[in-house]
């Protein structure tokens, strides 16, 4: 049997009341458990504690109630070994795209005493990493003279520069167009096959968390817990044509109707 | 550059000589005594015939400004870190600064003479008092207007709370902090004016107490037209630091059509 690097047990949490059970509950009795180098996607109708999950998987916010484990360890403060993307690519507008991907090695140890002394070295590392997202060339430029979907490239590349274990995705690529996010999907795909990290990609699209998933996780409607647990199959490396099979349709619809359900 | 380009700069220049004719046009036409309104040209013989203690009294004023201003500067940039920094500070102290900048400063002169005696320290602390409330404000501002996803990503790494001050609560507060100087900077020149008209034997403010006293009014004129030239300068210098240090936050076409 393989170990759970990421599992929340039995986990409730409220907003509101000081993290009390009076406020409101965002996630109730949610227990999930992701394996080493798994990537899982978590779907939901909207407002069913998403994003609540991707704070407690990280440390950002702690249960009530139920425990949260990272490789094996019950967490009490923020994990240091995840990196995350959003919706918005919140990069630092007075930073270059290049100084922006050096950002958590500023922070993170062992990076963060070395990186005088190796800045070549790191810097080398930001471009090839910007190489892979197809970004050759752009690090010196300000983040607000990328297009979007290169800006959203330049935060994932953020998230993944100091090699992290863990992947947190929040519908990083809700705010793209259909091409530019088909784009993207590939990448997050080759990424992953790469580097073998844990993802855990919270999303609103279906057709996103087939294409990308181990495992999708369905959630209720707020409070959130896990309705289903679906399997993907699909053979991987997987392409894009992969999406208009029936096979993936079917899973597709079917996931859709838990959703649906979800949501009455 | 083209034509339009050449007008928006000669804009300012042209918008001072026309406003100047319209009030020298004025007074002649509604036969206004100069006692009364003195036409810009009576105002301009103010100056030749008064230049040396018009100068005189300009630096002087200049200088109360500038240290009061440059105090305003450090306490209200620490004010604002430490009341951006903790919720608890921030609640704690904010009733209380709004309350302090509701006093009007001309109130606190009298306090600060029986203090300090007249002259430049009360002056100092006037320009002081009356502009670090804005400073403070804005970078608190700045501060607490981190983006909660970007204070989630340093989180997640394992940076501290000074990790995340300094790497971006800190930069992205200076637009908010540079553009505070061009509004404390000419408050600081109000504080300075009242309290050398108040309490002072040197100053703009003086000068023009006793120009009033006796009842030469182009001279008041002249005094004001130092001062508003001496707060334009100042505030060109602080736009000038502003492009200079936060070029990145200002590059918006909005005001450029």
């Amino acid at each position: 049997m393989v170990s759970a690097f990421v599992a929340l047990d039995g986990v409730s949490h409220a907003y509101g009341a000081r993290g009390g059970s009076g406020g409101t509950l965002a996630v109730d009795g949610l227990t999930i458990s992701v394996n080493v180098g798994e990537f899982c996607a978590v779907v939901g109708p909207s407002g069913c504690g998403k994003s609540t999950l991707m704070k407690l998987a990280t440390g950002l916010q702690f249960p009530f109630k139920g425990t949260v484990r990272i490789a094996g360890q019950v967490i009490s403060q923020p994990v240091k070994i995840a990196g995350m993307a959003f919706q918005a690519p919140t990069l630092l507008p007075w930073r270059t795209t290049l100084d922006n991907l050096l950002l958590p090695l500023e922070i993170v140890e062992p990076h963060r005493s070395e990186i005088r002394r190796r800045k070549a070295d790191y810097v080398a590392r930001a471009e090839q990493l910007l190489t892979s997202v197809g970004l050759q060339g752009q690090g010196s430029k300000f983040p607000w003279e990328l297009s979007g979907g290169m800006q959203q490239r330049t935060s994932l590349c953020r998230a993944l520069i100091h090699e992290p274990q863990l992947l947190m995705l929040d519908e990083p690529f809700a705010a793209l167009d259909a091409f530019t996010r088909e784009e993207l999907w590939c990448v997050i795909r080759d990424l992953h096959a790469a580097r073998k990290i844990t993802v855990i990609l919270v999303t609103h699209d279906l057709r996103e968390a087939v294409f990308l998933a181990d495992r999708v996780f369905v959630m209720s409607a707020r409070p959130g817990r896990v309705l289903v647990e679906r399997p993907i199959e699909l053979p991987r490396p997987r392409d894009l044509d992969v999406t208009f099979t029936p096979g993936f349709q079917d899973i597709v619809s079917e996931l859709r109707s838990h959703i649906v359900r979800a949501r009455q | 550059m083209n034509s339009n380009d050449l007008f928006v700069r000669l804009a300012p220049w042209i918008y001072t000589v026309v406003m100047f004719l319209l009030w020298e046009a004025a007074v002649w036409l509604f036969n206004i005594p100069p006692f009364f309104l003195p036409p810009p040209t009576a105002i301009a013989r103010a100056f030749v015939d008064f230049w040396g203690p018009i100068y005189r009294h300009s630096l002087y004023t200049l200088s109360t400004t500038m240290i009061g201003f440059g105090m305003a500067v450090g306490f209200g940039l620490l004010l604002g870190l430490l009341v951006g920094w903790s919720r608890s500070i921030y609640a704690g102290l904010y009733p209380l600064m709004i309350g302090f900048n509701a006093i009007p400063k001309v109130a606190v002169v009298p306090i600060l003479v029986l203090w300090f005696g007249i002259g430049f320290v009360p002056a100092v602390l006037t320009a002081f008092l009356i502009s670090f409330f804005p400073i403070v404000v804005n970078v608190a501002t700045g501060l607490a207007t981190i983006e909660p996803e970007l204070e989630d990503v340093l989180k997640a790494l394992g940076a501290s709370k000074l990790d995340i001050m300094r790497k971006v609560g800190i930069p992205r507060t200076l637009p908010y902090f540079f553009g505070s100087l061009k509004v404390a900077i000419t408050l600081a020149f109000v504080g300075s004016v009242i309290s050398e008209s108040i309490a002072s034997n040197y100053g703009i403010g003086t000068l023009m107490l006793q120009a009033q006293a006796q009842f030469q009014v182009p001279l008041i004129f002249a005094g004001l037209i130092a001062l508003a030239f001496e707060g334009i300068v100042m505030y060109w210098a602080m736009a000038v630091l502003e492009a200079r240090m936060t070029g990145w936050a200002q590059r918006s076409g909005f005001a450029q059509a």
